[in-house]
């Protein structure tokens, strides 16, 4: 337990393990579940899988970067699953219904999932809503928002290159949806871990009266952090709507769930002031893990919720024990 | 081990060798100690000394490592403090555990709710703890919610609870300090009908005035161990203070230098909109500490945090070095060169789970990393050359829960200063904080003011605000009651205003 604060290099890492609240423990749960899924599952354990795993999480590993952002300030955002349907619906609607070329109407999706963000948020801070209600009520309008541009039907015919986006392998590995996402990972990363406007986002979660008195624009940061999930979120509509070559206003639903799931098992703690992005990422990874696994050695989807839903117990214990024994 | 106490006593509470390890950390240490009903006997000593793991134990929270205890005569080993209360031994906590969404009267018999034909008994309720509420000096409805209220009625919530447990024993610990000098008064009163009634007491404080009131006698302990025992009226101050910090204090209070800097803060006609204060006119000079005296209730942590940017202001002016404020959020007074040092660490100065050095970093980064880049290795430089400063006994990597009172004001006190202020507002420095840490923070404050800054202390503590001050502004009912020189200032002229 004894660290020497005089050697640079022992306490160094004690710090940014107090910091990232223990990553530590879901790092060790992702490699014994890659360890057991190589000897039971004879494909799992290749370069292709690997590839093929990224690609899967994308869509939900994005809406998670967002949900970090905001559960870090102590809030929760139900909305993204629906912010997602109903930003790509608004693509969708305005290129093949409206007319308008690809890209406006790419960018205008992306600027309604922020405006939903916004909203929430100005709910979160101005009407003082708790943000699990607001952002519930942003659900709700936007899946309905998202279903009366069509009457509730799909939207096809998206552009090859948006397709291309998902499909294509640069350098034979890696499609640009996922690309972006390992960028979107990095970007926020460092924003969280070294700017100080992401330092300040663990001190308004933490405590937000303490934020407040140190000076921070506490009502800023948390519009901004809700604009942040909503624009993720409609990017990950896009990256959605590259993967299935279609949209419907169905869309996402339930991933909000999925993305809370990641962020928890990743060792953020629901009332704020702890989380990172690498725990994030590896919480994405042991869900994509466990899908991808549990499909090859035979599982049903039934199955599959069952085992997710354990680990989601099991990491959350077990950080709490490793906490408390602290 | 030899003592004053009288052996084979069979009616209170007796307790013989209690030891308690944690690990290979021995916090107690052999401890033998006597409470006869009708008695009140102080525990003194620093933070750490083992005044809390002594309560926990007789209360049940943690079992002793070795050691025995009788109660009236019968051997006493409570499980858990529900046990102990049952036996009729209970714990006022230092710090308040109640429920902010429920009522006065809800929190006083939360657990045991009286009922009427199988129904809450509400008119009964309300009517018991409106009793207890009024004997204690607190005119409130039993119907207001915990929530509203601040600290100081809290507490007193929280005793009204324990008078209503039919409890034989109380341990207190640091009752009174959220309590102002009326509220302090009227708790004694109490204790004294209760211990006329043959209830016994523990009581937990470091301040040593209300010991020599309350106490009939005073163990000491240091570092685990029991190093003294005395009867209240025999021993002075020095003594005691000796005792618990084993070594011999020249002085409690810095001395007070001549005054010859220019005026740095002005306010004239401060008034809030809720009426917690009005037309409060002050200044204050460069190199001075100028105290703020005035009963729980009289607005002064209110005026503060309205200087502070923290609350809003109905009316009046704020004028800093010449230029006017009208601070609309903390981050305006910050920018004007203004930092509070709130009254309530844990709630408003600390963010509790995370370390020490992203504390001390909090709203410092422009100086922790001038480039913007937060890397953990400036976050741990930053914090430990605040550390040294401040001599505060913990690691930047530590989380700031780990540590005593003393040094997590220490780390307010550190993060605040950090941002080269010109004027500082320290509310309640010393608050539930041991003596050796206090004559710390107490020469912290002075070598501010000596540095040119100007220093505004609020104290429910009137020896401190007297002892530090050169000017005491005394506040009563929100409104400005006179500014005493350090020269004319002592208890009377100061106690006189704050009742008036």
């Amino acid at each position: 337990m004894t660290v020497q604060t005089k050697h640079p290099a022992g306490a160094v890492p004690r710090f940014k393990v107090d910091l990232t609240g223990g990553v530590w423990g879901p790092l060790i749960g992702l490699i014994a579940l890659c360890v057991f899924f190589a000897f039971k599952a004879q494909h799992f354990f290749t370069l292709q899988n690997a590839i093929i795993i990224f690609d899967q999480v994308t869509v939900y590993g994005i809406l998670a970067i967002g949900m970090t952002l905001v559960i870090i300030t102590g809030g929760i955002d139900l909305s993204v699953g629906s912010v997602l349907a109903f930003s790509a619906m608004t693509t969708g609607w305005l290129f093949s219904i409206v007319g308008m070329p690809f890209v406006p109407a790419l960018f205008c999706g992306i600027a309604i999932g922020g405006v939903a963000g916004l909203a929430s948020g100005l709910l979160v801070t101005y009407a003082r809503l708790p943000p699990f209600i607001a952002t519930l009520a942003t659900m709700t309008i936007t899946r309905g928002l998202a279903n009366k541009y069509t009457d509730g039907n799909v939207v096809s015919g998206w552009p090859d290159a948006l397709n291309t986006l998902n499909t294509y392998r640069h350098f034979g590995v890696i499609t640009a949806t996922t690309a972006f996402f390992l960028l979107l990972v990095i970007a926020t990363w460092a924003f969280l871990k070294y700017r100080p406007a992401g330092r300040n986002l663990y001190a308004i979660g933490g405590n937000p009266e303490v934020a407040r008195l140190a000076g921070i624009p506490v009502r800023f940061y948390l519009v901004g952090v809700y604009v942040v999930a909503g624009g993720l979120s409609a990017i990950a509509g896009m990256a959605n709507a590259a993967r299935l070559q279609t949209s419907q206003p169905y869309d996402g639903l339930g991933y909000e769930l999925t993305a809370i799931a990641a962020v928890v098992i990743g060792g953020a703690s629901l009332s704020g002031g702890v989380g990172s992005i690498g725990g994030t990422l590896i919480g994405v990874l042991i869900i994509g893990v466990l899908n991808s696994g549990l499909s090859q050695i035979g599982a049903q989807t039934y199955d599959k919720d069952v085992i997710i839903g354990v680990m989601i117990a099991a990491a959350v214990a077990f950080d709490t024990l490793i906490r408390r024994r602290r | 081990m030899s003592n004053a106490d009288t052996p084979n006593v069979a009616e209170g509470l007796s307790i013989r060798g209690i030891t308690k390890r944690y690990g290979p950390i021995t916090v107690l240490r052999d401890v033998d100690l006597d409470v006869k009903p009708g008695e009140v006997v102080a525990l003194l000593g620093e933070n750490g000394a083992g005044k809390s793991t002594v309560s926990s134990i007789i209360a049940g929270l943690v079992p002793p490592t070795a050691g025995t205890m009788t109660w009236n005569g019968q051997p006493y080993a409570p499980t858990s403090p529900a046990d102990a209360l049952r036996r009729g031994i209970g714990l006022i906590h230092q710090e308040m555990r109640l429920l902010p969404d429920l009522s006065i009267a809800e929190n006083v018999f939360v657990g045991r709710l009286p009922t009427r034909n199988g129904r809450v008994d509400r008119a009964g309720m309300a009517r018991r703890a409106a009793e207890n509420l009024h004997s204690l000096g607190l005119d409130v409805s039993p119907a207001t919610l915990v929530g509203a209220l601040r600290v100081a009625a809290q507490q007193q919530v929280e005793i009204a609870k324990a008078l209503t447990l039919n409890a034989r024993f109380l341990i207190f610990d640091e009752p009174t300090a959220a309590l102002g000098g009326e509220e302090t008064d009227n708790l004694f009163a109490q204790i004294e009908r209760l211990k006329r009634a043959g209830m016994g007491f523990i009581y937990i404080s470091h301040r040593l005035d209300e010991i020599a009131r309350i106490a009939d006698r005073v163990v000491v302990l240091r570092d685990g161990q029991k190093v003294g025992s005395h009867a209240t009226a025999q021993v002075p101050v020095k003594t005691l203070v000796e005792a618990m910090v084993g070594r011999s204090l020249d002085r409690m209070f810095p001395t007070i230098e001549p005054l010859n800097g220019r005026e740095i803060l002005r306010v004239e006609g401060l008034t809030s909109p809720d009426g917690t204060f009005s037309d409060v006119s002050f200044s204050v000079k460069a190199g001075e500490v100028f105290g703020i005296a005035g009963i729980v209730g009289a607005g002064r942590t209110e005026l503060m945090r309205a200087i502070a940017g923290a609350d809003p202001i109905a009316s009046g002016t704020i004028t800093v070095e010449g230029r006017p404020l009208a601070p609309r959020s903390p981050a305006d007074s910050l920018a004007a060169g203004i930092v509070l040092v709130p009254e309530d660490r844990k709630a408003q100065g600390l963010v509790l789970e995370h370390t020490i050095g992203d504390n001390i970093a909090l709203g410092n980064y422009p100086r922790v990393a001038p480039n913007g880049f937060v890397t953990p290795g400036a976050v741990r430089r930053f914090a430990d050359a605040n550390i040294r400063r401040f001599g505060i006994k913990g690691r930047a990597g530590q989380p700031a829960n780990h540590l005593s009172g003393g040094n997590q004001q220490k780390v307010v006190l550190a993060k605040s200063i950090a941002r080269q202020p010109r004027i500082v507002i320290l509310d309640e420095p010393t608050r539930g904080i041991d003596v050796g840490a206090r004559a710390q923070i107490y020469d912290v404050i002075a070598g501010l003011a000596r540095e040119g800054l100007a220093v505004i202390v609020v104290s429910s503590d009137l020896d401190e605000v007297l002892g530090l001050s050169h000017r005491v502004m005394v506040l009563s009912r929100g409104t400005n009651r006179g500014i005493l020189d350090h020269t004319q200032a002592n208890r009377i002229s100061v106690m006189e205003r704050a009742t008036h």
